[in-house]
């Protein structure tokens, strides 16, 4: 990757007159081998054709099959927890998008006392630790009479990503031109329309971005859902998570290799109208 | 005036009744006895806090998450804070590439991330094998439910984190400032630690605190690389709540962790992060 090419002695291209040097890019390999190999690791496991944790290769170690591919779609339970994940996820991002578009265009668009504090309480689940965030809701949950019940997971996962759509939201918004809904409004559009046919269109790259990343962060979350799960509604990280403690096993291995294929194919989809290294870093678009 | 507080006003009232309320009532819970048999008691009393201050059980966790977060947030530092500025110098195109593959383990599951470890550094797993097949005396090694495991297990999980942390500062470092150093005369390590370093503090601190408290909270890694011996404070409030069922005093643990959490980030603001911002002039 340091091999000149075509801009060779063209430093200006980039930040710094010097490359990195062969320490540097070796110590950058060694990153991304740790970064990567637990879950290259996974992704090759699930292929064994044996009962236990082994790579599909090897000799004495056996060899490849589909076996406990196979056998993700005989696990009802597995099967069942996926849609759990998908329709929790789903419809806290789309609640989460409700709120946080007016929420995020006060943040933007108005001064007013207290705007700090609600920057920074919308923010906070962030910052909370998520068993304290768990343990909490349970017992309100359970003085409701509503332990165990979607509306107590559901509720959860909305305040756990919305701190994600919020940033999104606001970055978005901050890179907008605020001129273009005044002129809106100056030409008569009431609030509502310039809302819709202006402010909307712009924002939703910055809105699909943080649908899907709040989406992410849903299907992913374990210790809340930990503590507000039921045997009726149970997400895939908690099933994993439950399976885990009682047994490893290669169906871990194939149903954790299939999330981490779902997740590429999410971001590749993603990719194609926001650059996912800015969807990370939370730069604007542009 | 009326405005925001509508557009606001959903949103608030969700985090109200979803966050606040909840956390409200588990500090209220946490001062309340319990018994076996009846469950919470209705008096009021401070003595879950005294159990916990004189319980070795929970003194040790208390230690073990310290050390752990203290462990996984200087490994962060050393490894993340240079890898963020190496793949900063690289090409863009590069640069988009590599940012991906170091951030994109964060948008998989911790579950996944963490069984990925189990595999790695259990009796009969692959980096045993590796040294087995190396010939090194002892081996294989017991590294599965051993603290270096859950610090190792965190780091995977904090180290993009770190990155990402830095990442907002580098770009806001002015790059004629590291090409004068060069130019004058500087080795890329002087360059480095004299010149990019100081400029990527408000990142550095801003990570550090985040990492720190977040190893302090993480539950799902210790959880299972930690086995079911090694608690930490996490683990300990999980116990109370789903296996003891002493809520009370699982309240309390909870309540200690989140004072805690929010106390390192304000005293951290204060100590650390506004006299750097003043350094690099801020007013």
């Amino acid at each position: 990757m340091g091999s000149p090419g075509g801009a060779a002695g063209a430093p200006k291209a980039w930040g710094t007159v010097r490359r990195n040097g062969s320490g540097a890019l070796a110590f950058h390999g060694l990153v991304l081998v740790f970064l990567l190999a637990p879950l290259v690791v996974v992704v090759l496991v699930s292929f064994t054709d044996r009962g236990y944790l082994a790579l599909p290769f090897g000799g004495a170690s056996g060899g490849a099959s589909l076996r406990w591919w196979r056998a993700i779609g005989q696990n009802v339970q597995f099967v069942e927890s996926f849609g759990t994940s998908v329709k929790l996820a789903a419809v806290s991002a789309t609640l989460s998008a409700a709120m946080a578009v007016p929420a995020s265009l006060a943040i933007a668009r108005h001064r007013f006392p207290g705007r700090a504090a609600l920057v920074a309480g919308l923010a906070s689940p962030l910052m909370l630790p998520h068993v304290v965030l768990g343990v909490a809701m349970l017992q309100f949950a359970a003085g409701l009479g509503l332990a165990g019940s979607w509306a107590g997971l559901l509720a959860a996962h909305l305040v756990v990503v919305t701190p994600y759509m919020v940033r999104l939201l606001c970055a978005g918004l901050a890179g907008m031109d605020a001129r273009l809904e005044r002129a809106a409004e100056g030409l008569g559009a009431s609030g509502w329309t310039a809302f819709r046919r202006i402010t909307l269109p712009l924002l939703a790259p910055g809105l699909a971005g943080g649908w899907v990343l709040a989406f992410i962060t849903s299907f992913d979350e374990l210790t809340v859902s930990l503590f507000l799960a039921s045997p009726a509604h149970t997400p895939l990280a908690v099933r994993l998570f439950t399976h885990i403690d009682q047994m490893t096993d290669p169906l871990v291995a194939s149903v954790s290799a299939a999330l981490i294929v779902v997740t590429i194919l999410a971001l590749a989809v993603l990719d194609r109208f926001y650059p996912i290294d800015r969807l990370l870093t939370g730069e604007r678009r542009g | 005036m009326i405005r925001p507080a509508l557009l606001a006003g959903p949103a608030v009232l969700t985090y109200a009744l979803v966050l606040a309320l909840p956390l409200g009532a588990l500090l209220l819970l946490s001062l309340h006895g319990y018994d076996p048999t009846r469950g919470a008691l209705p008096g009021w009393t401070v003595e879950n806090y005294a159990d916990l201050l004189t319980d070795g059980l929970f003194g040790e966790a208390l230690a073990r998450t310290f050390r752990v977060s203290a462990g996984v947030t200087l490994i962060c530092l050393v490894v993340g804070v240079p890898e963020a500025w190496v793949i900063h110098r690289m090409r863009p195109a590069w640069r988009g590439v590599m940012l991906l593959l170091v951030l994109g383990p964060l948008l998989v599951s911790v579950v996944v991330r963490t069984f990925g470890w189990m595999v790695l550094l259990g009796t009969g797993g692959l980096v045993n094998q590796a040294l087995l097949a190396l010939g090194l005396p002892g081996a294989p090694y017991r590294m599965l439910f051993t603290e270096g495991a859950i610090v190792l297990g965190l780091v995977h999980v904090m180290l993009p984190l770190m990155v990402l942390a830095v990442w907002a500062s580098l770009g806001r470092l002015d790059p004629s400032l590291p090409r004068a150093a060069e130019g004058l005369g500087a080795g890329p390590l002087t360059v480095f630690r004299r010149v990019v370093l100081p400029q990527l503090m408000p990142g550095v601190l801003g990570g550090t605190v985040m990492v720190f408290c977040l190893s302090a909270s993480a539950f799902a890694t210790p959880a299972i690389l930690g086995g079911k011996r090694l608690k930490v404070v996490t683990t300990m409030a999980y116990n109370e709540f789903l296996n003891t069922l002493n809520w009370p005093l699982g309240a309390a643990i909870a309540a200690l962790l989140l004072v805690a959490v929010l106390g390192t980030v304000a005293l951290w603001a204060r100590l650390a992060e506004r006299p750097a911002l003043r350094r690099l002039g801020a007013p």
